[in-house]
């Protein structure tokens, strides 16, 4: 089962914490909102990916099931 | 089979002319409508054989949402006639001059999900939609269950999550998705949000069946579109063509053109600035190829003189003011994209600048929202940048080739709250 990081964008508030925890899968824009750079999440990187989606104090970074 | 079959076109299905009718009147043209309940799965397939598609502007298979929606049980039907877009009037045109036919579309949704629930949105502003619905409604007593809502008029507010958020006593403004509506909707029941131009179709189809539905239009995009054609043509309005009709031809409807066209805006702000090829279907189909779709079908013919870079620069700066203002990438990039056109539009310092930066911002853009603005706002400015790449280059050495000033697309001064 691979799965995908998923920014939902009603809720981010730019905090970046996402990018610094993961910056093999999450770059910001020029304003400071995150840009997921690939899916699915390689699965070396599927623990990382959980502590970044964890760590958003707004809760915006989502780790879910890939769309088959 | 057809009640229709004595009208003499094709393309005068969903406004037959004449003065407006009264139930009776409406029935004595378009026949009674057959009972609907019984026979659910029949009829659904009958839809999908008719090709039915969605005219709200993404074009999705109804019989497939009426699938989806009918699955779940308990459902509602919103019937979406809020029209925020202010390039088209094709749906206000529609809900006053034939709301009886919506309302069957509205009665025959209802039966095909399975809902004891059904609500007309209209635009608050939009008196006259409001008024002809509620008589219509007034006049009919299979209708009890149907309601008119009023949410406030606002570019976004036709988004059916957003029609959703604000039918649960949120604000006006599109939601994370999923679930859709068709999963979670009006107070967490499937809901059903078809567009009144599909609604009215549908009535057709359940009455004539999909051989007649498909008389008119193309094979792959079947029926005929409410098209709203502004701009350089004699006579702007609405009109009923087939799908697959020539541009040509919809403006000929119009009394032809007025002036010499410069370009086409196809599919309103969330369209395509096309070149003016009269012969061009349609149908999005031929439109695909050149990068654009029909959308709700919103037409604006640019005359010579008016610059494609002025108007466009002035519809950014609308669609960025008429975000919701919930996504960062939409809030910040649309305003960004409208100041760097604003920039050129003025031929200021800096606009060499400005338009090199275009395409960096439209890579941050694309595919960001929770909702399609930001991605319709950016196809309409792309588009211009092909269709008036002379134009630009000649605001960067600072001349622009307007000979007359006047704003030509709408961008009205939105003052509606989100509630």
């Amino acid at each position: 089962m691979s799965m995908r990081l998923r920014v939902n964008p009603l809720r981010c508030d730019a905090y970046g914490h996402c990018a610094e925890l993961l910056p093999e899968l999450i770059e910001v824009d020029e304003w400071g909102y995150p840009i997921v750079l690939a899916e699915p999440v390689p699965q070396e990187l599927e623990a990382a990916a959980r502590r970044a989606a964890g760590a958003c104090p707004r809760l915006a970074l989502l780790l879910e099931r890939a769309p088959d | 089979m057809s009640a229709l079959a004595s009208l003499p076109t094709l393309s005068d299905r969903l406004l037959p002319g004449g003065p407006a009718r009264d139930l009776a009147g409406h029935l004595e043209l378009y026949g009674p409508l057959p009972p609907v309940a019984d026979d659910r799965r029949d009829l659904i397939r009958l839809v999908e054989e008719s090709g039915l598609t969605g005219r709200g502007g993404a074009g999705f298979p109804t019989a497939v949402k009426l699938r989806a929606v009918a699955r779940g049980g308990r459902a509602v039907v919103v019937a979406n006639g809020t029209e925020g877009e202010p390039a088209s009037a094709k749906d206000k045109a529609l809900m006053t001059r034939n709301p009886q036919l919506v309302l069957d579309g509205v009665l025959v949704a209802a039966d095909l999900v399975g809902a004891a629930e059904a609500i007309v949105a209209v635009s608050r502003e939009d008196r006259a939609s409001i008024d002809a619905l509620g008589s219509a409604l007034r006049e009919r007593r299979d209708a009890a269950r149907v309601r008119i809502a009023t949410p406030p008029e606002r570019f976004v507010t036709g988004e059916e999550t957003a029609l959703v958020s604000w039918l649960n006593g949120g604000d006006a403004k599109p939601a994370f998705t999923p679930p859709r509506p068709y999963e979670a909707g009006v107070r967490g029941r499937p809901t059903l949000v078809q567009n009144v131009e599909t609604l009215a179709n549908l009535a057709l189809v359940v009455r004539n069946g999909p051989a007649w539905f498909r008389a008119a239009g193309t094979e792959a995009e079947p029926g005929t579109a409410l098209v709203t054609v502004s701009g350089a043509v004699r006579r702007p309005g609405v009109v009923e063509v087939a799908l697959g009709t020539t541009l040509g031809d919809a403006i000929d409807l119009c009394g032809g053109l007025a002036t010499p066209p410069q370009a086409i805006l196809g599919g309103g702000y969330f369209g395509s600035w096309l070149p003016p090829d009269l012969d061009l279907p349609l149908a999005n189909e031929a439109l695909r190829p050149l990068g654009g779709a029909l959308g709700a079908r919103a037409i604006a013919v640019l005359p010579m003189g008016v610059c494609g870079v002025v108007e466009t620069a002035r519809v950014a700066g609308y669609l960025a003011g008429e975000g919701a203002g919930q996504c960062g990438p939409c809030v910040f990039g649309l305003r960004a994209v409208a100041e760097s056109l604003a920039l050129i539009a003025r031929r200021e310092p800096g606009a060499a600048a400005a338009l090199a930066r275009l395409p960096r911002l439209g890579a941050q853009i694309a595919g960001r929202g929770a909702c399609a603005h930001p991605d319709g706002a950016l196809g309409f400015v792309r588009s211009a940048l092909q269709a008036f790449a002379g134009e630009l280059d000649a605001h960067l050495a600072g001349r622009c080739s307007a000979t007359d000033h006047r704003p030509l697309l709408p961008t009205p001064l939105t003052t509606a709250d989100w509630r």
